[in-house]
């Protein structure tokens, strides 16, 4: 199993910590994985893209080769990465698609589940993980739920465990 | 099995070591290496300072160090350029201290968030004067733990600075490692003397040693710490026998001992057809092109440089000469730095070519085994 990742959105909306959780999780199970990221020097707004590998190998190139995902959160962000080819496209559903499409295309209201489901626009990059995770089977369901719970802030596991399991149930 | 950044794992490897003082200024792509200094240094009885600007948290660094405090800080391109003034100080008055530098892409402000490793040059001549020069490149997130803890031994057995040589790639790299609970290496600390605080000569090399022995300020050894030529007592002089001697003893503390420092890794250099040098975030990509050089119908050594500074040229040249290798390769992101150092060492056993990039992109293995073919059908 090798499996590379991109997660991209705007700045400020956790793409890179949704990056890191889904590591964690596959370092919980006992796979190999390496996070990295690209960003421009904004704290907020712009395109921000994280990049994940899983692997059962050793991960010597720690850069997204060939996308098997690619995951936009904004028309921005998938204007900006969209075009190169990835296997299966998960974005949200307020994103027009304009470049030739995958085989498998995922297009789910992620945005609007964080906002009106949970009350909260930023667990969309958690809601985002519950999508990509049952779309894909990267990583059990209980590693990913408590890699969640190790890293968002103390007084929230409630509300992140609520937006992972909408982001399971939009793809059903 | 944790998940960590390379600028965590180099506070985690300095704290290991003994860092007990921190003293900088952030900037992209170093900080997280300040922010985890400021959360962890407390934890163990330490101390944290945020100063003015780079100059100063380098100054500050020197300062705890002569108090007696393991010191380090941390910092990228710009910053360095501030801060080699006072590097080139505390080589002259022999304090360890630890720099971190995670490079970015330059010159000047360049791509702050971009990858580079332009800053090898800088590291070794940034300062002026003739000076010796410590510094490692660590290839993955565990090796940044055990290169930071390697870096503050050589700073106290050498007293002078040390330089780790991040690079965005390894320094904003999540990986998963393994920390021991201890260092598997000794961790060495400098000599204080324990003399009468009367008979002491600050800058006296002992009779087997390899640099003066080194009080804490508040032992109650008092001596005079300039960046001025100055003699045994740490006073300055213009005596040119002084001099020489002196800044022969500071370049020779390295020369004698580089094979001390040197730390080198070599893989398939065995019957390759073309070796690929290379070091720090790079050799991920070189490894990665390696391993897939047979299908492409060559095969591929590669010589890794952990330590870049004194550069490891006895084990360069060795292995190109016992390996009958006719072609080296430096990969490395910049126009070509390390390579003329690899031209000069191996300019009657190897031709040397060099494959970079100095557009805040990384080195990808296809360009690399790309290169290669290139080599072996003009070569």
């Amino acid at each position: 199993m090798h499996m590379e990742l991109r997660l991209s959105g705007s700045g400020g909306q956790g793409l890179i910590l949704a990056g890191v959780i889904m590591a964690e999780a596959a370092l919980i199970d006992g796979k190999n994985a390496v996070q990295s990221q690209s960003y421009g020097p904004e704290a907020r707004g712009g395109a921000s893209r994280a990049e994940v590998i899983i692997s059962d190998q050793e991960i010597d190139f720690i850069k997204v080769q060939s996308a098997d995902m690619l995951l936009c959160l904004t028309q921005t962000a998938y204007d900006r990465y969209g075009k190169e080819p990835a296997a299966v496209l998960i974005v949200d559903d307020s994103i027009e698609l304009k470049y030739p499409e995958p085989v498998k295309v995922v297009r789910v209201p992620i945005l609007e589940t964080a906002l009106k489901q949970i009350g909260r626009p930023m667990v969309a990059n958690i809601v985002a993980l519950g999508v990509v995770n049952a779309t894909l089977k990267l990583v059990s369901r209980e590693s990913l739920a408590q890699a969640v719970l190790g890293r968002v802030p103390k007084g929230t596991e409630e509300l992140n465990s609520r937006a992972l399991d909408c982001g399971y149930e939009l793809v059903g | 099995m944790r998940l960590m950044m390379g600028n965590e794992a180099c506070v985690e490897g300095a704290i290991a070591a003994g860092m007990r003082f921190f003293a900088g200024y952030p900037i992209t792509p170093s900080t997280e290496v300040a922010e985890k200094a400021s959360e962890r240094l407390p934890e163990v009885g330490g101390k944290f300072i945020q100063m003015e600007d780079e100059i100063a948290g380098m100054a500050a660094c020197i300062g705890g160090s002569i108090a007696g405090q393991k010191s380090m800080t941390a910092t990228s391109g710009p910053g360095f350029s501030l801060k080699m003034e006072n590097i080139g100080y505390a080589a002259m008055a022999e304090i360890p201290c630890v720099i971190i530098n995670v490079m970015r892409s330059g010159p000047s402000t360049g791509l702050p968030t971009s990858p580079s490793q332009a800053d090898v040059m800088q590291a070794r001549w940034g300062t002026h004067g003739d000076h010796p020069t410590i510094a490692l490149a660590p290839s993955s997130v565990r090796e940044a733990y055990d290169v930071t803890i390697r870096a503050f031994n050589l700073a106290e057995k050498y007293r002078m600075p040390v330089m780790v040589l991040m690079d965005e790639i390894i320094g904003h790299l999540r990986e998963g490692v393994d920390l021991p609970e201890k260092p598997e290496v000794e961790i060495l600390d400098r000599k204080n003397p324990d003399c009468d605080p009367a008979d002491f000569r600050a800058y006296e090399v002992p009779e087997g040693d390899i640099v003066p022995l080194m009080p804490g300020f508040g032992d109650g050894y008092r001596y005079n710490i300039t960046g001025l030529i100055h003699d045994d007592t740490g006073f300055p002089t213009n005596s040119n026998i002084v001099a020489g001697k002196l800044c022969e003893r500071l370049m020779k503390k390295i020369e004698d001992n580089a094979d001390d420092i040197a730390q080198y890794e070599i893989t398939d250099a065995e019957n390759c057809d073309v070796l690929v040098l290379t070091y720090g975030g790079t050799a991920r990509t070189v490894t990665a092109a390696r391993k897939a050089a047979p299908d492409s119908g060559f095969r591929m050594g590669m010589f890794r440089c952990v330590t870049i500074w004194p550069f490891p040229e006895e084990a360069l040249r060795a292995c190109v000469r016992d390996n009958n290798i006719k072609h080296v390769i430096v990969a490395e992101l910049n126009y070509g730095q390390i390579a003329l150092e690899a031209e000069r060492i191996l300019k009657n056993d190897a031709k040397v070519w060099h494959i970079g990039k100095i557009d805040g992109d990384i080195l990808y293995p296809n360009e690399i085994l790309n290169k290669i073919s290139e080599v072996i059908k003009h070569g």
